[in-house]
């Protein structure tokens, strides 16, 4: 169990910057999540973090520890990589001892240890096997359990849901998240997954092109999305952005001041009826909900999120479109939210 | 899925593969079929007639010394090469594989004693240790240790040793260096996250995944050390002093060209060809069973 800081953490490749400076507090217990796109030097954060990577400058403290300068095993953290990384010379049980017997941790409780973690995590039946005659899920809970044996004070996750199918994503991602909760040991874990960042997260530290755009809880990102770069990553679809005002009353956006919307807030009336008019273009039915694409008058492009019961609109048709005011947000020319 | 050619024409597929199996057939089993057919017989010292002996040639040569001990200095001096290179190239490349700038230089220097042929490796080396203007012996003898490897067998044994396993050092380690860098980075990190020092990675982790890339080196060092050696034991001490570094494959060439003793040569080159038969059966049937894919 630990707290992890991190303070103005910067990374270079030679003269290439490409973390700029990273601060982030986490308390003991939390489910903290990276997200970000590709390239973003999210995975590389945590690679500093595990002491993989060195750091160019900046402290990293775990517990009441700086560990900048520590090795990876000297930190007492175990981590799941995005391939597994499992030992495939080694057998399950092999696989989730190792780390054991290094510490030199006595046979009797390397076996209750192994056989408590393969318990929990329905492992029992192939403790035997070698990891290529796993499935991906079982080889994903194999990496889970040689993190949680050596139970250490921090659990650090690389993408470790994005090798798996859709349907097996969903079940992992719960039983990530139950199994963190059981055991109430601090986690970081990446991904570029928003969805997978916003069911997880207690708190998730967006990051975008080395920086952290905004740290919070996922519904107060969601809502109050600091950078349209945040808005146009969490959630999804997107939030609409429209380069106009459409507020009565306001004077014109200044420029390249953008205000933006989440489709959920939009309501289809009458053409004429609503704040703004659009053309709908296409329609996405996706069950539960329908997604009416559309065109403005002004050129922007605009999607609306509508119960899926609802009669789908025509493809060309002129639709109005109420908007509840409160919800939308304004941009300033830098990206950056304003209060307006 | 298999994938087939199908061809239209039943002579195509024959003619293509002629090549290959003509090769074979005239450098393989044509001398082959000549050494088991010649062993059984034993020519006139004229080389006029032949006489037909049956096993006799067989039997005359197990119960030779020289031959015996031929065999017991094969399995030392294979055995020494096989180590000696394997093992000097291994550490080789777990160094290299840690190189990041100039790696590819490094690489290429690396791997230029292999386009060396063993007669040129042997006198390389010969030059070195030459009792008496090589610059090496000159340094031992500058330390008081007297060097002369046409007078000790144990120093002829070394010296032939030295050479055949430095030219194929670069070989082996081309093939560990590609072994090694197939393994993926990220087990060798969560080997070291789940504490294990360099060294406990590279007996657990790193060793046991290079193990087919070990095992194929194995069979082709112990077969370079049996036949491709030869040149470089001509060139330095042609077998000798007294026999010590006279290996199978020189002792065929010893007795059936220089001694001209066409039936034993015969005879014993059957004897190889059966030996390392049986060694290429035994690594396969008992190594490989051992090794991780």
């Amino acid at each position: 169990m630990a707290e992890i800081r991190l303070e103005a953490i910067k990374k270079n490749y030679g003269r290439t910057e490409v973390i700029h400076g990273i601060d982030a507090e986490i308390s003991d217990g939390e489910f903290i999540v990276i997200v970000g796109p590709s390239g973003c030097g999210k995975s590389t954060l945590l690679r500093m973090v595990a002491g993989l990577e060195t750091i160019t400058s900046g402290d990293i403290r775990i517990g009441d520890r700086i560990v900048n300068d520590l090795e990876p095993r000297e930190r007492d953290i175990a981590m799941v990589f995005q391939n597994y990384a499992l030992y495939p010379h080694m057998s399950v049980f092999d696989n989730m001892a190792y780390g054991l017997k290094i510490a030199k941790v006595p046979k009797a409780e390397i076996d209750s240890r192994v056989q408590e973690a393969a318990r929990m995590l329905e492992l029992e039946p192939y403790l035997d096997r070698k990891p290529r005659q796993l499935s991906g899920g079982q080889r994903q809970r194999v990496a889970m359990g040689r993190a949680i044996v050596r139970k250490p004070a921090v659990f650090l996750f690389d993408e470790p849901l994005s090798n798996l199918d859709a349907k097996l994503r969903v079940q992992m991602r719960l039983e990530i998240k139950a199994l963190q909760r059981k055991l109430g040991v601090t986690a970081m874990y990446v991904t570029h997954d928003q969805v997978e960042a916003m069911t997880l997260a207690d708190r998730m530290i967006v990051m975008n092109a080395g920086v952290a755009e905004q740290v919070g809880a996922p519904l107060d990102v969601y809502a109050n999305p600091a950078s349209l770069f945040v808005a146009g990553f969490i959630g999804s679809p997107p939030m609409n952005v429209l380069s106009h005002e459409i507020r009565p009353g306001r004077e014109e956006l200044d420029p390249g001041a953008v205000i933006g919307i989440r489709p959920e807030h939009i309501d289809l009336v009458a053409p004429g009826a609503g704040l703004i008019d659009f053309d709908v273009a296409f329609c996405e039915p996706l069950g539960a909900e329908t997604l009416v694409h559309g065109v403005t008058a002004a050129g922007d492009k605009l999607v609306v999120r509508i119960d899926g019961a609802d009669t789908l609109p025509a493809d060309g048709v002129p639709m109005g479109l109420a908007i509840d005011q409160a919800h939308i947000l304004a941009f300033d020319a830098s990206g950056r939210r304003s209060e307006v | 899925m298999e994938k087939r050619v199908v061809f239209n024409n039943r002579w195509l597929p024959y003619l293509l593969v002629a090549p290959q199996l003509l090769v074979t057939f005239v450098f393989f089993f044509w001398p082959a079929g000549q050494a088991i057919y010649q062993s059984a017989f034993i020519p006139d010292p004229f080389g006029l007639k032949t006489q037909f002996v049956g096993l006799g040639n067989f039997e005359y040569l197990f119960g030779n010394r020289y031959y015996l001990e031929s065999f017991s200095t094969t399995a030392i001096f294979s055995v020494l090469v096989t180590v000696s290179s394997m093992s000097f190239a291994l550490w080789l490349a777990v160094l290299a594989d840690r190189v990041i700038k100039g790696s590819s230089a490094y690489r290429t220097l690396l791997i230029w004693p292999y386009a060396v042929a063993p007669a040129i490796a042997g006198v390389l080396w010969l030059f070195m240790f030459n009792p008496f203007t090589g610059i090496i012996a000159w340094m031992l003898f500058q330390v008081g240790y007297v060097w002369n490897h046409n007078l000790d067998g144990g120093q002829a044994m070394a010296l032939v040793v030295a050479a055949s396993a430095w030219k194929q050092i670069s070989y082996n380690f081309l093939f560990f260096l590609a072994g090694l860098q197939a393994i993926p980075k990220s087990v060798i990190e969560a080997a070291a996250i789940d504490g294990a020092s360099f060294w406990r990675r590279f007996w657990t982790i790193i060793f046991p995944l290079l193990s087919p890339t070990t095992f194929f080196l194995l069979v082709v060092n112990v077969i370079y050390a049996f036949f491709d050696t030869f040149g470089v034991i001509h060139t330095i001490t042609q077998g000798g002093p007294q026999q010590s570094t006279t290996i199978l494959v020189y002792k065929v060439f010893a007795d059936g060209f220089v001694g001209q003793d066409l039936g034993s040569s015969a005879a014993q080159s059957v004897v190889l060809l059966v030996l390392v038969g049986i060694l290429t059966v035994v690594q396969f049937r008992f190594i490989e069973r051992r090794v991780h894919y």
